[in-house]
């Protein structure tokens, strides 16, 4: 193609364009780090540029990072990172014995006893066995082979090589992945980069989000016309939602799979996050296995943890790890033969990883100051998840379900006729117009609904619940405030 | 027997697959089965980490168990992992992670200046002053702009924008996003992408998954694995006849060939590039590792520059650059960049939308990129030590590139280009007819067969010259020089002698 330049000199245009891209890159959207970030991003130069707005900071409350928001790393884990950095400080006094005892035994199983050679493509097999033995742990004895552990760059590293191994067939036999309906979107984005039809399940959110296998079956025989559904993700404790979804429900998932013969992707990176009374984290291996072998020798399944969530938010080092259950030998081997072209996860999230799944243990000197952190984090965030609850149940207008686990709030917003039609005059999605309306008033990001899936003609935003209390606390007001006026303003 | 039906991708649920088994109980297949995974992930191949490193692993198992063999341990001479070699880090670099993972440590006097405030500047960066906290997706800024400064102090002042730097999770990753990029169409229009023969192996596999076209361009093994363009046009204008050829790859330093590129050639394969609308990507991972006399890197964006307007507006490239190799050797960290050249603007959105799906690359990688790009300079307290590291690295490995070199030709039926650079030897040899016939039979590539006995015999671990790819009927292996001198040392006499009685055995 070549286009006039303005000299008249004719010129090309260029290699790659839009019109030539890859076409499925085009369809997909990330909506955590998308538009409205984007201008948050904008917003925060221009201030420090100096330009005058009504508020002083942005406050970047779409995105799961606890870090960014002030929560402190965990010492005991920050300590064995940097032993393994820099093994001169094993002299060190100042460290503890087990987190030198730790960090000798990681640099143990590191190539020359290094953090900077590569390790296996499937994870230090240490960091793996201790894995193997953390979920037996968790899950009451039931066994856990390290050999099934894959460790992975964060938990969506994971995810994403198992929605691609799944994925075959050409038009209606196009393999078809069902997901939640809010789902977090690294699950849509992932089904439109590798052109797999996305099938969505929808959370009901009068029942606290919770999941309806009637529901399950209403999208799946749907799905049958013209896809072939083959997978069935589910997050849990959820994302957006932060639901904690009760035995009984993992029981009837697990049996729908099976009935149907779809292959159980169990999202479980909130594991540590649960805060409602009443509410536990029951982990699909341990109930799989609690139903028998009819199901436990059958059903294939993936589970998913990460280094980001929990008490740690050690986001940035991107550690995580999948066990994978009843999944075919000869289909291990193309996953092994996959991962291995990447060579490695980063050795510094496997590190870290260890020390989640191998945590100081009550004889040991870091115990009480481990214990005492991972409290403190833990119960701030149920403190906060109750407060986000209740401020905005207070709010006409804004409903919010109890924020039974993970870091997130996804109260449903009414948006008055007018407002929506304002949006639409401006080409955007209402719960956006909304949402960049509260960002250029007040400095505060969050993320429009429409970003996760919602019912036809409901509203949402997610707003993370990882500010500190005071902090949030004025979020809250500042929200509750914008709320009325906005409503106000289009009655 | 059993009776099978086999599972298919058919829409049809109700045709349940069902396999007999041994007790006549009746049970299905499973989900997910080799007839039913994605067929592209099949077609999959890394021989890096393939079929001989399984075996040396395997290897490695029984003696540690006790078992009795030829050798007391099995040498990873397979991968450009220095530090499993024994390389060691460069002592700074890790003085700032280790003040970025426990910032309680600045308080801390065994620490220089220097790494300090190198490391404040990092977490200040970070958000919550944590390196815990998701960066930015292109990377964080601040260490994006560095790059660019390093980018142009190496290019002698050719500016760069830090807009045009996206940090990656090593230098693979960058690799595999702009190929994902690239590859459209379907059939006699499906995207080809140029690459060499010999060539570092994640290419072919990133094609493979991708389902796009390799076109296959040969290196000139007579003349040291230099790149003709008349190779160039060849394997492009065949090409043309079944798929729509868009990009043009190429590894300077090479791997597995070690060759580096003259500035002619490059200027050569830009003019090519440009006149045959590919976009060019510029592998450039190993440019500090040059050894040779009369070598020198010349990075692509700096030739492209000194090519004047005419090219430097319009020729898109992407170069590559990684913390795994050159001085540092940090694998482990997954530490990279991509810079690129003359990028569609609209294209370049979509790419910083693609990248923030997986968040942001390991942040101690995006650090110790930062210190890589901005190293102790003289006047700073770390410097002489800096500089006594990275000489001493760096001129051992060029110590080695030679005596691999030197040691190999003396082997009859072994002949070794120079090492010029990066930190490969990639020497040919002949496989007497017999072997060949015995590999054949058993289903083996001749160099894999002849691979695989080095390695049951010596502990040898080496990668055969097929899993890189060579011309037909030329058989090669690549083989590291990363292990200490005296135990390259060894290692190259064990692989003469083995080579001799191989030779011998099948005479």
């Amino acid at each position: 193609m070549s286009q006039q330049a303005v000299n008249g000199v004719p010129c090309r245009g260029k290699v790659l364009t839009v019109d030539n891209m890859n076409p499925n890159v085009k369809r997909v959207e990330y909506a955590v780090r998308g538009p409205i970030v984007q201008r948050a991003v904008q917003i925060e130069k221009e201030l420090r540029e100096g330009v005058k707005k009504p508020f002083t900071e942005v406050i970047k409350a779409n995105i799961g990072d606890a870090h960014a928001m002030g929560q402190k790393p965990i010492t005991f884990l920050r300590q064995v990172l940097a032993l393994c950095s820099y093994p001169e400080l094993l002299e060190d006094n100042k460290f503890p014995e087990d987190a030198k005892k730790r960090a000798q035994r990681i640099l143990g199983a590191c190539g020359g006893h290094s953090i900077g050679a590569y390790s296996a493509s499937q994870g230090i097999e240490c960091v793996r066995q201790d894995v193997a033995r953390y979920i037996e742990k968790r899950d009451g004895g039931i066994p856990s082979n390290p050999d099934n552990i894959y460790l992975s760059t964060g938990a969506s590293d994971a995810i994403v090589t198992m929605l691609k191994l799944l994925v075959c067939g050409e038009g209606r036999d196009r393999t078809g992945v069902m997901i939640s309906i809010p789902q977090y979107p690294l699950y849509s984005a992932a089904l439109a980069d590798l052109g797999a039809v996305q099938i969505s399940y929808y959370l009901d959110e009068e029942k606290c989000w919770s999941l309806d296998v009637a529901e399950l079956r209403r999208a799946l025989n749907a799905a049958r016309q013209h896809c072939n559904p083959r997978v069935l993700c589910i997050i849990n404790p959820g994302n957006p939602t932060g639901q904690v979804q009760s035995r009984q429900c993992i029981e009837d998932v697990i049996r729908f799979a099976k009935e149907e013969h779809l292959f159980l992707m169990a999202d479980e990176v909130y594991q540590d996050n649960v805060y409602a009374e009443g509410c536990k984290f029951h982990s699909f291996k341990k109930v799989l296995f609690e139903m028998g072998p009819e199901y436990s020798s059958t059903v294939e399944m993936a589970s998913f943890h990460s280094t980001s969530k929990c008490y740690m938010g050690e986001c940035g080092f991107r550690g995580g790890y999948m066990e994978v259950i009843n999944m075919d030998p000869e289909v291990k081997t193309q996953l092994t033969k996959l991962v291995s072209v990447r060579l490695c996860p980063p050795v510094p999230g496997q590190a870290l990883l260890d020390l989640v799944v191998n945590p100081p243990q009550p004889d040991e000197p870091s115990y009480i100051t481990f214990m005492k952190e991972r409290t403190a984090v833990l119960s701030a965030l149920a403190e906060k998840a109750r407060l986000t609850e209740q401020t905005f149940n207070a709010v006409p207008g804004i409903t919010c379900n109890p924020v039974q686990g993970a870091m997130y709030t996804f109260p449903r917003i009414t948006l008055p006729e007018k407002a929506i039609d304002k949006a639409k005059e401006e080409g955007k999605v209402p719960d956006m117009y909304y949402c960049m309306r509260l960002l250029e008033e007040e400095g505060i990001c969050l993320v429009p609904g429409s970003g996760f899936g919602q019912r036809e003609g409901t509203f949402h935003f997610r707003m993370t619940i990882l500010p500190p209390t005071e902090k949030l606390k004025v979020v809250l007001q500042k929200i509750r405030d914008f709320h009325v006026r906005f409503t106000q303003e289009f009655s | 027997g059993q009776a099978h039906l086999r599972s298919n991708c058919t829409g049809d649920f109700k045709k349940k697959t069902e396999k007999m088994t041994e007790n006549g109980m009746m049970s299905r297949a499973k989900v997910l089965t080799i007839d039913t995974i994605n067929p592209t992930v099949k077609k999959v191949e890394y021989a890096v980490r393939g079929p001989i490193v399984q075996r040396a692993v395997e290897l490695e198992r029984e003696l540690s168990q006790g078992m009795k063999k030829p050798f007391a341990e099995v040498i990873k001479a397979n991968i450009g992992d220095a530090h499993a070699m024994g390389q060691q880090p460069i002592t700074f670099f890790r003085q700032v992670l280790a003040l970025c993972s426990y910032p309680e440590l600045l308080s801390d006097n065994t620490f220089p200046e220097d790494a300090k405030s190198r490391a404040c500047r990092i977490l200040q960066s970070c958000g919550g002053h944590s390196m815990g906290a998701y960066s930015a997706s292109q990377g964080i800024d601040s260490v994006r702009e560095d790059v660019a400064r390093y980018i142009e102090r190496r290019d002698g002042g050719v500016p760069c924008d830090p807009d045009d730097i996206y940090l990656t999770t090593g230098a693979s990753d960058g690799i595999v996003t702009m190929l994902k990029l690239l590859v459209c169409g379907e059939g006699a229009s499906r995207t080809g992408v140029m690459i060499s023969i010999p060539q570092y192996p994640l290419y072919s596999a990133a094609l493979a998954e991708l389902g796009a076209v390799q076109i296959n361009y040969y290196l000139n093994e007579e003349k040291c694995w230099s790149l003709d363009i008349p190779e160039l046009q060849r394997a492009l204008d065949e090409a043309r006849q079944y798929c729509n050829p868009r990009a043009l790859c190429i590894i300077n330093p090479g791997n597995p060939t070690g060759q580096v590129q003259s500035r002619k050639c490059i200027e050569d394969v830009i003019q090519f590039a440009a006149k045959e609308r590919l976009f060019l990507m510029a592998d450039e991972v190993y440019q500090d590792n040059v050894y040779a006399d009369g070598c020198q890197f010349h990075s692509f964006k700096k030739v492209l520059f000194e090519m004047g307007p005419e090219y430097s507006d319009t020729v898109e490239l992407a170069s590559f650059h990684s913390t795994s190799k050159c001085y540092m050797g940090e694998c482990g960290f997954r530490g990279g960049y991509m810079e690129l050249i003359n990028m569609d603007d609209e294209v370049k959105a979509q790419l910083t939308k693609l990248v923030s799906v997986r968040l942001c690359p390991p942040v101690p990688g995006q650090a110790l990129m930062d210190l890589v790009v901005n190293p102790p300079q003289p006047g700073e307290p770390s410097y002489d030590n800096f500089i006594k590291e990275r000489t001493a690295t760096l001129s051992a490995l060029a110590e080695k590139a030679k005596l691999t070199e030197q040691v190999l030709n003396t082997v009859q039926g072994i002949s070794c280009n120079p090492v010029q650079g990066a930190m490969y030897s990639f020497p040919r040899i002949t496989i007497p007819e017999k072997a060949v016939k015995e590999a054949t039979e058993k289903g083996q590539q001749p160099d894999m067969f002849y691979c695989m006995k080095m390695l049951e015999e010596t502990g040898i671990c080496l990668v055969p010259g097929s899993g890189f790819g060579q011309k037909d009927g030329t058989y090669h292996f690549r083989m590291t020089i990363l292990p200490p001198s005296d135990k390259l040392k060894i290692l190259l006499d064990k692989v003469k002698e083995f080579h001799q009685k191989f030779t011998q055995q099948y005479s």
